[in-house]
């Protein structure tokens, strides 16, 4: 009994030992790696704001002016996200939202756009989606140039019943096969923009990230 | 390590025991990234790197560790290098990162790492264990290249494209478009394509064995040559 005993607690301290060596590796690699790994992403989420928001429409640091956003309907979000605002100048020029489609043909489609100062979309990005590959994924750059026929376009162009996809008497292209897809980009786009006409002062309001309190509606 | 050791461990690594068409391990990996060459390739070298670096870990302590408690303790150590590769992989090649997303930390899972592992660097010295999990490796990873190449041709009609994640903007033209103005073919891209595309590797690969099988055959008539290289074998 007594040498079983000992067996066991000698495994287990075999075991601890390699547990304590694998953890001291880890955290010595997460520490090595840890600013690199920040400075990647902050890099990659800047590329992708730069490519809707021109680079002329900025002087600010966009990575720093952010803005906290409740969860809204408008937005399609469940989470808070950050606004990323674009200013020249000190006058604010761009707003980057984080959006989100749920209609989608398998899921949520996860949207990244810039909308400018008045009103106008200055881009729209496609950050995820489980669309099905060849058929939906049009709405990704750089499968299709699709997703750039959004630029330039704003509630004042078109009225509410023309932000539709062609098929639907819309003004927006879509690819035989496959509507459901854009039909949602476009309603989650439009959804955005109207967040955007109702919340406009406070999301261009002065720089300290402060979360809002109350839904606006 | 003699010459001859060195060439049985790589023959058997790349081509007989070959775990992508041979011993069929680790299947989800190589179904689900093996998309186009690029994916492939990456996840294929990546989990070659974590079997050379586990095979290197695990030898050194094979006579330290108690036998009722060398699974964990080789699990643990699998898991540490892949957490290492990972770390390093988001660091230094973001976009690569992002693409193979969920597979790298999946690498722990994959069944023939930890095989290798009992097979052979728990029995064996510290180089001709990271050899054999480095051939092992390169053996799934050209397995991952042909069968990517194969889906990325037929469904897409390109080669090396996504080349730019894996070695930086610079390398953009080097996709080629082997068949220009292509529509695509769906099925190869989705799951069943890469079902089918390693069938076909398989068969390949059998067809080759069997071929060299009759030709030993012929030159020593009645010996019958024992062959373990067919899939999926029994072992």
């Amino acid at each position: 009994m007594k040498r079983l005993a000992r067996a066991s607690l000698q495994s287990a301290a075999n075991l601890v030992f390699f547990a304590v060596i694998g953890t001291a590796i880890l955290a010595s690699t997460f520490f090595l790696t840890h600013d690199e790994i920040v400075k990647s992403e902050k890099a990659e989420k800047l590329k992708l704001i730069t490519q809707i928001v021109p680079l002329a429409l900025f002087d600010n640091d966009i990575m720093q002016d952010t803005l906290s956003i409740p969860a809204d309907p408008l937005l399609g979000t469940e989470d808070v996200t950050t606004a990323y605002r674009a200013r020249l100048n000190d006058a604010p020029s761009a707003v980057v939202l984080e959006v989100v489609a749920p209609d989608g043909y398998s899921g949520k489609i996860a949207l990244v756009l810039a909308v400018r100062a008045n009103g106008e979309l200055a881009g729209v990005r496609v950050v995820s989606h489980k669309e099905t590959p060849g058929l939906g994924d049009y709405i990704e750059l750089p499968k299709n140039p699709w997703i750039k026929g959004f630029d330039g376009k704003s509630r004042e162009a078109y009225k509410d019943a023309e932000w539709k996809v062609k098929k639907d008497g819309g003004k927006f292209d879509y690819m035989a096969g496959a509507t459901i897809t854009p039909r949602a980009v476009v309603k989650a786009v439009n959804k955005a923009l109207q967040y955007f006409e109702t919340n406009r002062d406070k999301l261009f309001a002065a720089s300290t990230p402060k979360p809002q309190k109350e839904k606006q509606k | 390590m003699s010459p001859q050791e060195f060439k049985d461990i790589f023959y058997n690594g790349v081509w007989k025991q070959n775990t992508g068409v041979v011993q069929l391990l680790g299947l989800c990996p190589i179904l689900a990234v093996s998309s186009t060459v690029v994916n492939g390739v990456s996840l294929g070298l990546a989990t070659a790197l974590v079997m050379a670096l586990s095979g290197a870990a695990i030898s050194p302590i094979r006579n330290y560790v108690p036998n009722e408690i060398r699974i964990p303790v080789f699990i643990l150590i699998i898991a540490v290098l892949v957490t290492v590769v990972q770390y390093l992989m988001n660091a230094y090649m973001y976009s690569l990162y992002v693409v193979l997303g969920i597979f790298i930390p999946l690498i722990v899972t994959n069944c023939i790492v930890l095989q290798r592992i009992e097979a052979f660097a728990s029995k064996n010295p510290v180089s001709a264990s990271a050899l054999d999990g480095f051939t092992m490796g390169l053996g799934l990873t050209a397995v991952l290249a042909i069968l990517g190449g194969m889906r990325e041709i037929v469904g897409h009609g390109t080669l090396l494209s996504g080349i730019d994640l894996a070695l930086g903007e610079t390398t953009k033209d080097w996709v080629i478009h082997v068949i220009p103005n292509y529509h695509g073919f769906l099925l190869a891209i989705l799951p069943p394509g890469a079902f089918i595309g390693l069938g076909c590797l398989i068969a390949g690969k059998n067809w080759l064995n069997l071929r060299k099988e009759r030709k030993v055959r012929g030159s020593s008539a009645g010996v019958m040559p024992v062959d373990s290289g067919y899939a999926p074998s029994a072992h």
